[in-house]
């Protein structure tokens, strides 16, 4: 179980060769719109520690997106542990803007406590975590500024009405109160829920709640979001609406998207998936050309495959 | 981050906070009834028992209406911090918690932000109680109102801080019970909130050093003489002391690097 050891078999990973660390240091590998080069400092999006210049119209919002290249998400040689349990071992994989990556894995996999290193709610020991290039340990706060997430937990405030909610996020991001109200109200409009604006979240379904919770997070414009565990406890079409939107995010607006989830239907024929297992990295690839490569009728016989091989080994 | 950033955070967290307290009468009026049921009860029944003599800064005779009122304003300041912060463990607020933590500005500054929206609201409630307090005579000089205000934010901030560090650094804090057993009643008993110093020297100086130690009497102390204008200086320097170390602690509490808060949310 070892650390080099990625994928059972090389050919998942498909145009991405290599593993992630290798790419970084040497020749790109990757799709058409990934990779444009290592996060060469000179490239960074900011002047370290510095206040930064957006290239927006927008000057009153700290959320908004520097130029910037590389990936938008990438993980290299990941490891954690809780005492002596191991819950990470050498996790590698990068997200490029716009794609839309399902990170798979059961419960307990690991999925979690990546996000949670990920946004410095853990402190990171080994490996590194860069956002766009940059190095969470190193400028964490601009990496969060890139960051929307959607934690497993439930956050939103019960007490508060949906707007109140929102407004507490955009003021977290130091957003003025008129930026804040014209985001909210395009935000909420995309997630069909202008008529419960008032009403409190504890009024709300736990398919309106999660979407609101996708709305917030994406009010600071970030760059990356990650999605722990979205559709947990909803009704299908919820869970619909939710792929949809977020697909449609990458889509149009070009957003890196990492969605955990432990639910196999949930990789769509054109997604990407990383699959993570009792904190390894299996697979990395295209869905569709996993399933050519293993010859499996369906991502669930794959997956299965691919966890027995593992546990073979 | 301009300037303009962090008073917009600052307000959005105060906002939050003002909205969760009107939303919570419930809370807002037992914090209010605590103290006024000692006023009520305990300060009329002791009122014979307890004789206080003149000291500083009274001029005169007082009720011992009059001499606890400080410590009962403190009382509202010591249980609104520790109920505030605490509620930060349970798991109804880690989520927002999580909120307020991937926010890009500095943790120190989210931390001290929360602290301080929590201490607004502690402060209005402690005005409330000193404008039903009349009721008992208890009627500082006009401009004692206004002197109160730096020292009921002070001695809020400590407190705040002090409920921060114990959320951020003791893992089980299974119920309010035992805060109230291990924290609220030690600090508020072993104190002048009640009996003046001298009393307690008198009985056991043991117990008197613990009490003049207590960051909780230097809160009472410096919102006795507030009241009337005065500045007690060695609890001014005691409560900025005890704050800044708290918070200190805290924030270092919360920081990832240190792993209190990985810790605990791993389990």
């Amino acid at each position: 179980m070892e650390t080099g050891d990625i994928g059972p078999s090389p050919p998942f990973r498909g145009e991405r060769e290599g593993p992630v660390a290798e790419r970084w240091e040497g020749e790109v590998g990757g799709t058409a719109n990934q990779l444009i080069g290592p996060p060469h400092p000179a490239l960074s999006p900011r002047p370290a520690g510095g206040e930064g210049k957006t290239h927006t119209s927008d000057p009153g919002s700290v959320g908004e997106n520097p130029v910037s290249v590389g990936p938008a998400f990438s993980v290299e040689a990941l490891g954690h542990r809780f005492g002596p349990r191991r819950v990470l071992n050498n996790v590698s994989f990068s997200i490029a803007p716009g794609d839309f990556t399902v990170l798979l894995g059961l419960n307990g996999a690991g999925k979690t406590t990546l996000f949670s290193l990920a946004t410095r709610l853990y402190a990171q020991g080994e490996g590194a975590i860069r956002i766009f290039g940059m190095d969470i340990r190193e400028r964490m706060l601009e990496c969060l500024r890139q960051l929307g997430i959607v934690f497993q937990q439930p956050t939103l405030d019960l007490d508060l009405s949906v707007d109140q909610n929102l407004f507490y996020h955009c003021a977290l991001h130091g957003l003025s109160h008129r930026d804040a109200a014209q985001r909210i109200a395009a935000e909420i409009e995309r997630v069909g829920l202008v008529e419960q604006r008032r009403e409190k979240a504890r009024q709300l379904s736990g398919g309106q709640r999660r979407r609101v919770e996708i709305a917030r997070a994406l009010l600071h414009r970030p760059r990356l979001l990650l999605l722990d565990e979205p559709t947990v406890g909803l009704d299908i079409a919820s869970r619909q609406f939710m792929l949809d939107h977020v697909r449609r995010l990458c889509r149009e607006q070009g957003l890196a998207a990492l969605w955990a989830t432990h639910l196999i239907d949930e990789v769509g024929e054109g997604a990407r998936v990383v699959v993570l297992h009792k904190g390894e990295v299996l697979a990395d690839g295209a869905a569709a050309q996993l399933l050519g490569e293993m010859r499996a009728p369906s991502m669930r016989a794959a997956f299965e495959t691919l966890v027995q091989e593992r546990e073979a080994a | 981050m301009r300037p303009i950033h962090y008073l917009r955070c600052f307000a959005g967290i105060a906002t939050r906070e003002w909205l969760r307290f009107l939303n919570q009468r419930g809370r807002f009026f037992s914090a209010l009834v605590r103290p006024l049921v000692w006023l009520a009860i305990f300060a009329t029944g002791f009122h014979f028992v307890l004789g206080v003599s003149i000291i500083p800064p009274y001029e005169t005779y007082i009720p011992y209406a009059v001499y606890i009122a400080p410590g009962l304003i403190a009382m509202i300041l010591l249980f609104n911090g520790m109920l505030s912060s605490l509620s930060m463990v349970y798991d109804r607020e880690m989520g927002s918690m999580r909120i307020l933590m991937v926010s890009p500005l500095p943790r120190w500054f989210l931390l001290t932000a929360k602290l301080l929206a929590g201490v607004i609201v502690s402060v209005l409630q402690a005005y409330a109680f000193l404008a039903i307090a009349l009721i008992w005579e208890i009627e500082p000089p006009w401009y004692g109102y206004i002197a109160v205000l730096p020292a009921l934010i002070l001695s809020g901030l400590m407190m705040g801080a002090l409920g921060l560090l114990l959320s951020s650094a003791i893992r089980q804090l299974e119920n309010f019970a035992s805060v109230m057993n291990f924290v609220i009643f030690p600090m508020f008993f072993a104190s002048s909130a009640l009996y003046p110093l001298w009393h307690i020297k008198e009985a056991s100086l043991l117990l008197y050093r613990i009490c003049a130690i207590n960051p909780f009497t230097h809160a009472v102390e410096l919102i006795r003489f507030a009241l009337y204008g005065q500045l007690e200086p060695v609890s001014a320097v005691v409560l900025v002391a005890a704050t800044a170390i708290f918070l200190t602690l805290a924030v270092y509490g919360y920081d990832p690097a240190k792993g209190l808060m990985a810790r605990r949310t791993a389990d």
